[in-house]
């Protein structure tokens, strides 16, 4: 356990904001001028303050980690396409969501459907009332997906095996 | 004849099946071919399972590519979330040898390989940019329909990415529209988004919604009478949206929602059935009713 906000801010930084920048040093251009908080259609009804979120993150606070503004973000982009400084907040805070899946910061919703897309290879799998629709429209009643072919979803059942998918999400 | 492998991706073929009868009769009568993309999956929805881990997101999107390979022809998508994934894959992957390599080694499990020589497209713009005229010779004129036009995000952004007309202020969609002889109407935010993605409609349905509405308030201001969509997930955030807003808020909208591929359908005097539109959450009927009316005159 860190003893200090010293100590915990500087293990933050070698872990999560390191693991960030490898991935995109644009997260350094962050000027905080705010113009991602500005655009923001999700951050308008919600706390989530995304610029906010960007000085947390260079300033090495892993409670992001574990927030739920995290969460609260629909990937719109728009941040991301008006940031003067190209920092790239959208990929940020995916990128954050992927250490948080991986330290156990998951959603009970989100595990979930994870494991709908586990079992089906679907995130939205059939069911039976689509199933007569779609017969009524002259479709077979099973689309030529994943849903037709069990080989198939052994194969995915073997990329998530390989990624650690099931194990990291459940 | 021009080949194309359809990506149905989930919600098309698991909820709204007329998007993919629509897709399939008006991609005929356009004299384009699609191929089947057997046994192809999830895209995987970027901002679920690419929020979630990268590199799980990676390989199923080199999985899905692999397949369109194997079919020796381009991807087409119905739905922003399958373009965005898709798309943006293909491009890390033929851009980037490193995560290639890694890639590959995981998909080489299942027997296949990412060799990276197809392309992905986004059915709109595919349809705007290749069949234009073909679009305009085949349909009906729809004078006095008024539409209210939803682009979606990830068919635009990132716009560096992309490279679709201009994210901020995108007109291919209102363009397509106005050449089968309606009228895009504007209105407030139009270009906002519709609030289901990122993972946020599984987990937060409140807030999803609450976006939602905001956008079904601007476009009945603008007394439009549809919402056209280019995209499956906005499709069905907004059909079903208005009947969860119903029941959880008695807010009654009744907007009919419509794809851009059943409007398609609609204009080259197809069945209306046969085009999913009686499956709607919210009934199509009163657009229908006007199409009708339209095309009678």
């Amino acid at each position: 356990m860190p003893t200090s906000i010293q100590e915990s801010r500087s293990r933050a930084v070698e872990t999560v904001l390191d693991e960030l920048i490898s991935h995109s040093r644009n997260l350094l251009k962050c000027v905080q001028c705010g113009a991602c908080t500005g655009s923001c259609p999700s951050g308008r009804r919600t706390q989530l303050r995304v610029r906010r979120l960007m000085e947390k993150v260079l300033m090495g606070f892993e409670d992001v980690l574990n927030s739920d503004d995290l969460w609260l973000c629909t990937t719109c982009y728009v941040c991301f396409d008006r940031c003067p400084r190209d920092a790239q907040p959208t990929s940020v805070i995916k990128r954050l969501r992927n250490i948080a899946v991986r330290k156990g910061f998951m959603k009970a919703a989100h595990q979930k459907v994870a494991r709908l897309f586990c079992d089906t290879g679907h995130l939205v799998p059939i069911n039976d009332e689509v199933r007569a629709v779609r017969k009524s429209l002259g479709l077979s009643e099973l689309p030529p997906t994943v849903h037709s072919y069990p080989e198939s979803l052994k194969e995915l059942e073997t990329i998530l095996e390989a990624t650690g998918f099931r194990r990291m999400t459940g | 004849m021009t080949s194309y492998s359809l990506f149905l991706g989930c919600i098309v073929p698991n909820r709204y099946p007329g998007i993919e009868s629509a897709t399939k009769m008006v991609f005929n009568k356009l004299g384009v071919n699609l191929k089947d993309m057997l046994g192809a999956s999830c895209c995987p929805a970027p901002g679920v399972v690419g929020s979630f881990s990268e590199q799980t997101w990676l390989t199923v999107a080199a999985r899905n590519l692999a397949i369109a390979e194997e079919n020796r022809a381009d991807v087409v998508t119905l739905c922003n979330g399958c373009f965005g994934t898709l798309f943006e894959a293909n491009n890390t992957l033929k851009n980037e040898e490193e995560t290639r390599k890694t890639v590959n080694a995981l998909l080489s499990k299942t027997g296949r390989i990412y060799r990276g020589n197809v392309e992905v497209h986004h059915f709109a713009k595919l349809i705007y940019e290749g069949h234009l005229d073909q679009v305009k010779r085949l349909s009906q004129s729809l004078t006095g329909l008024k539409i209210a036009v939803h682009y979606g995000c990830h068919l635009l952004r990132p716009g560096t990415l992309k490279k679709i007309d201009n994210p901020e202020k995108p007109v291919f969609v209102d363009e397509l529209v106005r050449n089968l002889g309606a009228e895009s109407v504007d209105y407030k935010d139009k270009h906002m988004c519709c609030g289901a993605g990122g993972g946020v409609r599984s987990s937060n349905l409140e807030l999803a919604l609450d976006m939602t509405k905001e956008k079904l308030e601007n476009v009945k201001a603008s007394q439009a009478d549809c919402i056209l969509n280019v995209c499956a997930f906005c499709h069905l955030q907004f059909d079903r949206g208005q009947r969860e807003l119903a029941e959880k808020k008695g807010l009654e909208y009744n907007i009919p929602v419509v794809h851009l591929t059943q409007l398609l359908g609609l204009a080259f005097g197809l069945n209306p059935r046969l085009l999913g539109l009686q499956a709607h959450a919210i009934s199509t009927q009163p657009f229908l009713r006007k199409i009708t009316k339209v095309s009678v005159q």
